[in-house]
């Protein structure tokens, strides 16, 4: 039972960190059916930052509790300036073209940022300073959980009940929502689509860069190409979940990170992809909107 | 009309392009020829008797090359320190290089070349897949054959080419150190080993599950694999712990290495982890920091404090213009010492006398003292432990 315990928890930890990194994909999409494939960079970059930043203030002697609220600020601030950016430059010159164009602009994007990053930077893999003290979980079950973990689940949770209750509740919330149902309509009733779309990108990107700081402190090393990877993962879960739904994108991450977590303890951690992508073939054999997702009405 | 005209012009384009690429190629190949024409020259040139040719097939062009040219080099100045000494029992050297790409089908025709050339020895090939395919035909001629770069286990250890040598230990040796260590020096019983599912990782992996479990009261309480790059492994460790293993054999890279190794601390599993020289780097450590404290990793013998080793550095350096050696230099160096040698030794050409040479005469190279055991490995060249000690890798003093 303990054993379970423990892959139940390592899974949360991993679902939490899809799910904050999905969160962006499936905004995107409600509002304008876009994926943005340049998400994952923009996680990555957020690493980034908190590892520079981490860096300048150790230097300086700062504690390290302190640090982490104080990079993760700024891995937030810079995240959200890179994903407005590039909605501006990349994506809404092409807000008009056919679907697929601004999907390749989205992969040009993430190659781009990636090369961007590798030559700014360092191809190698460098270390990310130990910013979250180890504490001691409750005595006798000090293995099963660490205090990243613990952390990174705790966050995650705050961060949805917050996104949740800005969407219901404040103005731009609404907007938002209303933006998302029908986009012409809006812009009739007076809502200002483009700060909408904006604000979404700068929400997406804010969440991803929290995952990248969050995420990097866990695990200690950095590269440019780690967005790729937890990109595709975090995708997987807003499809999962059902792309364009908010709750769905926190469930399919849950899900998927329990799936890999519970395969790899009971079964082997040679197929944790395998069953992944087995699971989300299976749901969208049997629910093509993904699991929370509305079937899509075709405008006639 | 207009679009006929752009046809038109686009089709003359290509044709001028494809034109100027058959033209290239035929100037190419009366070049290639000619170069083949002049080691013809060079090696009939040598009479046999007053010279011991010495073959050096390999990858001397290509995307491999790198790997190749050093063992010409290599093979050239070990020749030259020879002949000045007046050469091998009163007979000069002659180096005989011949291309082969690391390609089989090319390296069948260097091979042929080189015995209807009438070599005596052979210091190649260079890839393993390459050296298989020329093995069978030096055997048949009684050529003595040694590699310094080949590192595929059954080249030696199939039996099937007694007169194949190599100065570099094979891709199962590391494996068999590594699990003798967690064994022997450990006193480890319940082994888990992982890999990252690459070539080399999973090669090492498999090599060692094999050793450890054809020791006695010995087992590999768990074999997996793992997915690089993936965002976490707690749940690989959380199996590890559950196991019940007392260590960790690892074959892979430094970056999955230093992410599980932080994860097992994390975790409070505090039992010794043993990797591979993908892990044996100074890269690993400043990832994993703390972490890597007391982790061991085996990794190329050091063998920068042989005298010889200083030698083969410098003759390099002085005739490539300050340039650095490439790969499996100072195995090359050293294996054509150890040819040279034998045929010293054994006082002819016999390939039989030679054979023997090889494997009873101990020799001064660069990689070490070195002889030659039954099947063909060079004993006392390879790998040693390393262990992470104050952020450093120190070696392991038996």
């Amino acid at each position: 039972m303990d054993y379970f315990f423990e892959l139940f928890l390592s899974g949360l930890t991993r679902g939490s960190i899809y799910a904050l990194i999905a969160l962006g994909y499936t905004m995107v999409y409600g509002i304008i059916e876009l994926i943005n494939f340049a998400h994952g960079e923009i996680y990555m970059i957020g690493a980034f930052v908190g590892l520079v930043v981490a860096g300048v203030l150790t230097s300086f002697g700062f504690p390290a509790f302190s640090i982490l609220i104080l990079a993760t600020i700024a891995a937030i601030v810079w995240a959200a300036s890179y994903g407005y950016t590039i909605e501006k430059i990349a994506y809404k010159p092409l807000r008009n073209a056919p679907r697929l164009s601004p999907l390749i602009s989205a992969i040009g994007m993430s190659i781009f940022l990636q090369n961007y990053v590798m030559l700014s930077q360092t191809s190698e893999f460098v270390s990310f300073p130990k910013l979250i003290p180890d504490f001691k979980f409750l005595k006798g079950y000090e293995g099963m959980i660490g205090s990243t973990d613990l952390l990174i689940i705790i966050v995650t949770a705050i961060v949805m009940i917050a996104l949740n209750l800005f969407i219901k509740f404040t103005k731009m919330g609404k907007a938002m929502r209303a933006t998302a149902q029908n986009r012409k309509m809006a812009m009739l009733v007076g809502i200002n689509v483009n700060m909408v779309i904006s604000a979404t990108f700068i929400i997406g990107s804010s969440l991803a860069a929290i995952g990248g700081v969050l995420i990097a402190s866990h695990i200690g090393q950095i590269n440019f190409y780690i967005g790729f990877i937890a990109g595709i993962k975090a995708f997987t879960a807003a499809v999962l979940g059902g792309i364009g739904s908010v709750p769905g994108a926190m469930l399919g991450g849950l899900i998927l990170g329990w799936t890999e977590s519970f395969c790899t303890g009971y079964v082997s951690s040679d197929y944790e992809d395998v069953f992944a992508f087995a699971l989300l073939v299976l749901i969208l054999i049997f629910r093509p909107s993904g699991l929370l997702g509305k079937a899509p009405t075709q405008k006639v | 009309m207009k679009r006929s005209l752009v046809l038109l012009v686009v089709v003359l384009m290509f044709s001028i392009g494809l034109m100027g690429c058959s033209q290239e190629k035929k100037e190419q190949t009366p070049a290639k020829k000619e170069t083949a024409e002049k080691t013809v020259e060079k090696t009939e040139a040598a009479p046999a008797g007053g010279e011991i040719i010495l073959g050096v097939p390999g990858a001397h062009s290509g995307d491999l090359a790198s790997y190749g040219l050093p063992t010409v080099a290599a093979a050239e100045l070990v020749a030259k320190s020879y002949n000045d000494k007046g050469g091998v029992n009163g007979m000069k050297v002659v180096v005989a290089p011949q291309d082969d790409q690391c390609k089989p089908e090319l390296a069948t025709n260097a091979a042929f070349k080189l015995v209807s050339d009438k070599v005596t020895i052979v210091l190649g090939h260079i890839c393993s897949g390459a050296t298989k395919a020329a093995l069978p035909i030096y055997k048949e001629a009684n050529i003595v054959c040694l590699s310094p770069s080949a590192t595929n286990p059954p080249l030696t250890q199939s039996g099937d080419y007694p007169n194949f040598f190599r100065t570099i230990a094979s891709d199962d040796a590391q494996a068999a150190l590594a699990a003798k260590f967690a064994m022997e020096d450990l006193h480890l019983k319940k082994i888990a080993v992982i890999h990252d599912k690459g070539d080399y990782g999973k090669g090492f992996a498999e090599f060692a599950k094999k050793f450890v479990e054809e020791a006695k009261d010995h087992e590999v309480i768990l074999f997996e694999g793992i997915t690089p790059g993936a965002v976490d492994y707690s749940a690989v460790v959380q199996k590890i712990k559950s196991s019940g293993a007392d260590g960790v054999i690892f074959g892979g890279y430094h970056p999955e290495a230093s992410k599980i190794i932080m994860q097992m601390r994390k975790k409070t599993l505090d039992i010794p982890f043993i990797s591979d020289d993908g892990v044996k780097a100074q890269t690993f450590i400043d990832t994993a920091g703390a972490a890597a404290e007391g982790v061991y990793a085996t990794g190329p013998r050091d063998i920068t404090a042989n005298p010889l080793y200083a030698v083969a550095h410098q003759g390099f350096l002085d005739t490539h213009e300050g340039k650095e050696p490439g790969a499996f230099y100072y195995e090359a160096y050293s294996g054509a010492i150890a040819l040279l040698n034998a045929i010293e030794k054994a006082g002819s050409t016999d390939y039989d006398k030679i054979v023997d040479a090889l494997h009873n005469n101990l020799v001064e190279t660069p990689v070490g003292k070195i002889k030659f055991d039954s099947k063909g490995d060079a004993i006392g060249v390879g790998f040693s432990v390393y262990q992470v000690h104050d952020g450093q890798y120190v070696e392991v003093k038996k």
